[in-house]
């Protein structure tokens, strides 16, 4: 094995079988035993059958950054998991397994593969059935083969079945220990050394930290349609937001989820909805509605194969210039991919800042291997101590001359001491009034309407008006730039390879990027986590200095690299993709980014073109 | 639970709180002039601080009514009034929130949520102007245009039948259901006035005549079938009498008031009101409750 002090874990079934909790022990065992863990569960649109699997890279030393390539050991749940990948499972590996009812045979191995076969049925007798009885005689087997704490394991299982259920937790302790045992007396270690550093971590998903950085950062009111992978931020929200005085709602469908914040907003309550794609483009009228009434909200949009229904449950980077082109017109918005699970925590409450003090909408940008996969985080990462700011909110009101409201006909005439919703301001920003705030009473309009808010599209479109008020809205991008970063740059600022990607994307870029470093190349990493505005200046610069430039996106038609040379002119050199909806794997990444860097500079018109599967 | 604020109607607000800067752009003699008058004096004798007062509508003629009322107001997107206003009041219950529209923003583009809010019961009131027609896009058949009528869009007549919206919003659990005609200021003032003091979704579905479009459901054509349900003893919590009620049209046509329940509301039901409206909590958590949300992922 390559790295001794970390492993990787496959756990193979059908769905229904329990994989992922099953997946969620082992992992929390590890991170309590202060190892890194990144774990991602690669799961199909059915509720019962089809095969699912759930992997995780577990290390100590340095933080484990993706849950890893072909498995060390393959615990196989059901025969077609055997089938799928016994042949995978690395040299000097193990496969774990029911041998009451699986069996490995016609199956080309690795060199010295152990097969651990359990007889469960066995080991089990003198309990009480239950379908996930052969997981937790493997997960102990497991914990004896990685040299896994016992205790922390105990305590991991103590924790997940709560105190609830504390005699269920007893009964798979009992049982898990049998697998422990068996396993100790007929098998031998891995050779691996998963040494922690004692720092209990915490287990975190990106969703997870959408909804947790989201009530951190004050948002009172959540809003959503269920829609994969977007929903585990309405379930982490569901049980607790009440008692912390937030509202969590579900809507008929997304058209109600996105204008429902906006009215929400509107009060003056921090507003966020989250959806994919699909429930995305039901959203858009509602984002250029609150662009229109300058009410800020937040979007996450956690992006999954498409198009249209597309591929549900499987991960993809193809809605960038969904996100980008979002609504008719021309409006101010910013658009934050975040680049880990903690880094959500941190992009939601940037967020919603954004969103208050430039009163647009500014759109997150996930997608399902980010927000779904989990991955630990060390204490400090993530805190209590961050920021909220609300924008310019004037709690009231006193005009110059009260306007006399004693007139008989339908209207009273117009008092320049009255408050103007959309004044004119040299940042673009109106101070806003809340609802409630005595003198100041407007109307928000969606159509074109003056400073005061009275709309100038019906009886005469007034054109020096539109524009002034155009140019009034689109001056808050200058704001936007000026508040959100250009790209992360990692590696030397001189280097002879650049790899270039957005959001998710930049973990695995760096571990390719590390792993390339090691190897003697000079390589740096340009990272997207502002998508909008693109920074193009700053962007342009950077690019100007680099060698060769090697583009990496799950998706087909390489949409970064299309909005840097729409916004820079620049051109990639080579075009690295992948839309198989699984995420990008650590050996065939590297093996694709040695070929471009092999190839060099492409003189062709068009960037080279590699897809990755 | 939160506090609950029934208006009383013992101080009013003068009529002239809620006279705006604009004046409403309507056709001369459309039935929408009707709604904003009335709909005016009902905030006022009911008492209703023109700050804390919200008007919400879509799109269409009908729904630039909010740029006629002095109030806060918003004119959203077409067919998603319903929506903005369900977060107005959520963001707020403080708020009286009215909603304004007409029958092609409400019950075409914007069923969904029509038939949502009512089994909500969010306390906040649905006017709908109901003129039969598609006026501001000049005179297609809206989905509650008659069979047979002739329209821009249907010009061999209307071969669909007529959504009877009424009727679905009793099936659909409004806990207030409505009919008011434009013509009849001094009825319809009444059943706003009490559409908004109830405690739950009221929906007044406002016969409101487009005089430009629809030459066949005009103000004549009304006065010849309308007639009060009260004058006939209806009894309005009776649901199986409101539902026969909602179901008579063409020949006699019955105004007032179909149906009226108590029943706890959204904001009554959600804990999350017991820390007061949403808009005015502090933000954010306390370095305890964070801990222990913290911890609980290790």
């Amino acid at each position: 094995m390559a790295n001794q002090n970390r492993t990787v874990v496959r756990v193979g079934g059908a769905a229904g079988d329990g994989i992922a909790s099953s997946g969620d022990i082992v992992t929390k065992t590890a991170a309590r035993m202060g190892l890194w863990v990144y774990s991602y569960n690669s799961y199909q649109s059915v509720i019962r059958g089809g095969h699912v699997y759930y992997q995780m890279q577990i290390g100590g030393g340095d933080k484990v950054l993706s849950h890893g390539d072909d498995p060390d050991v393959l615990i196989a749940l059901n025969q077609d998991t055997i089938k799928r990948h016994a042949s995978k499972v690395k040299e000097n590996g193990a496969i774990i397994f029911n041998s009451d009812k699986i069996k490995v045979e016609n199956i080309p191995l690795q060199k010295n593969v152990q097969l651990l076969g359990l007889p469960v049925n066995d080991l089990t007798k003198e309990f009480e059935r239950n379908p996930i009885m052969q997981n937790t005689v493997d997960n102990g087997a497991l914990v004896y083969l990685l040299g896994l704490k016992w205790p922390t394991f105990e305590g991991a299982i103590q924790s997940i079945f709560g105190k609830k259920k504390v005699e269920v937790a007893q009964t798979n302790i009992a049982v898990a220990k049998r697998g422990f045992e068996f396993a100790k007396t007929h098998f031998k270690p891995l050779n691996v050394s998963l040494k922690g550093d004692g720092k209990i971590r915490a287990v975190v998903t990106g969703n997870s930290m959408f909804a947790f950085g989201a009530l951190t950062g004050g948002c009172k009111f959540y809003a959503a349609y269920p829609m994969t992978p977007a929903s585990s931020i309405m379930h982490w929200l569901a049980p607790r937001a009440s008692k912390y005085g937030m509202v969590m709602k579900q809507m008929e469908d997304e058209l109600a989820s996105m204008n429902v914040i906006v009215g929400a907003s509107f009060t003056g309550v921090r507003a966020v909805t989250g959806t994919s794609g699909g429930g995305f483009a039901l959203m858009t009228e509602g984002i250029g509605l609150a662009a229109m009434l300058e009410t800020p909200c937040v979007v996450v949009h956690v992006m999954r194969g498409g198009p249209s229904t597309g591929l549900p449950t499987k991960t993809e980077q193809a809605d960038l210039f969904q996100d980008i082109g979002a609504s008719q017109g021309d409006y101010p918005k910013a658009i934050i991919a975040p680049i880990s699970a903690a880094d959500c925590y941190h992009a939601i409450i940037e967020a919603m800042n954004l969103s208050e003090k430039y009163q647009t909408p500014i759109i997150v940008l996930s997608d399902l291997y980010l927000s779904e996969h989990a991955e630990t985080v060390t204490d400090g990462e993530i805190s209590s101590d961050i920021k909220i700011d609300r924008g310019e909110i004037l709690t009231e009101w006193k005009p110059s001359d009260p306007a006399k409201n004693d007139s008989t006909i339908w209207f009273v005439p117009k008092n320049p001491g009255d408050y103007l919703r959309y004044k004119d301001t040299p940042s673009g920003v109106s101070p806003r009034v809340l609802p409630g705030t005595p003198n100041a009473m407007f109307v928000s309009a969606s159509d074109e309407h003056d400073e005061e808010g009275i709309v100038i599209s019906d009886v005469f479109t007034d054109e020096e008006i539109r524009v002034k008020m155009m140019n009034k809205r689109m001056r808050k991008m200058v704001g936007l730039e000026k508040d959100t970063k250009g790209p992360i740059v990692t590696g030397p600022t001189e280097a002879d390879v650049t790899l270039i990607g957005f959001g998710s994307t930049y973990q695995g870029l760096e571990e390719v990027r590390l792993a390339l470093e090691k190897k003697g190349t000079k390589v740096n990493h340009i990272h997207f986590r502002t998508m909008w505005p693109i920074h193009a200046e700053e962007t342009e610069a950077l690019l100007k200095k680099c060698k060769l430039t090697i583009d990496i996106e799950a998706n087909f038609t390489n949409q970064l690299a299309k909005l840097i040379r729409m916004e820079t002119g620049y051109k990639v050199d080579h075009l690295v993709r992948k839309y198989d909806g699984e995420p990008f794997g650590f050996e065939d990444l590297l093996k694709e980014v040695e070929a471009c860097i092999k190839k060099g500079r492409v003189p062709s018109k068009s960037a080279d073109l590699v897809s990755v599967r | 639970m939160p506090e609950v604020t029934v208006v009383k109607n013992t101080t009013t607000t003068p009529i002239t709180e809620f006279r705006s800067k604009v004046a409403p752009d309507w056709c001369p003699g459309c039935g929408d002039f009707g709604v904003l008058s009335a709909l005016q004096k009902a905030v006022s004798n009911l008492g209703i601080d023109n700050k804390d007062l919200v008007v919400v509508s879509g799109i269409g003629c009908s729904s630039n009514l909010p740029g006629f009322i002095k109030s806060y107001g918003m004119h959203t997107l077409h067919g998603r009034s319903i929506a903005v206003a369900t977060g107005v009041k959520l963001g707020n219950p403080d708020l009286n929130v009215v909603i304004t529209g007409g029958d092609g923003d409400g019950f075409g583009i914007g069923v969904g949520h029509f038939i949502h809010a009512m089994r909500r019961n969010i306390n906040m009131t649905y006017i709908v102007m109901n003129n039969q027609i598609y006026g501001l896009t000049t005179g297609q058949a809206s989905p509650t245009t008659g069979r047979d009528h002739k329209t821009k869009s249907t010009p061999l007549g209307n071969i669909e039948y007529p959504f009877r919206p009424e009727g679905v919003a009793l099936m659909g659990g409004a806990t207030f259901v409505a009919r008011g005609f434009s013509g009849d200021g001094t009825q319809l003032t009444q059943i706003y006035e009490k559409a908004i003091a109830h405690k739950g979704f009221s929906v007044v579905v406002t016969m409101s005549p487009c005089v430009t479009y629809n030459k066949l459901n005009t103000y004549s054509w009304f006065r010849e079938r309308v007639y009060k349900l009260e004058e006939e003893n209806h009894d309005t919590n009776n649901f199986e009498g409101a539902i026969k009620k909602s179901l008579e049209w063409d020949n006699r046509i019955p105004l007032g008031i179909f149906y009226q329940a108590d029943k706890p509301t959204y904001e009554e039901s959600e804990a999350a009101y017991r820390l007061g409206p949403l808009s005015k909590q502090k933000l954010g958590l306390s370095k305890e409750d964070w801990n222990t949300l913290y911890e609980s992922f290790k």
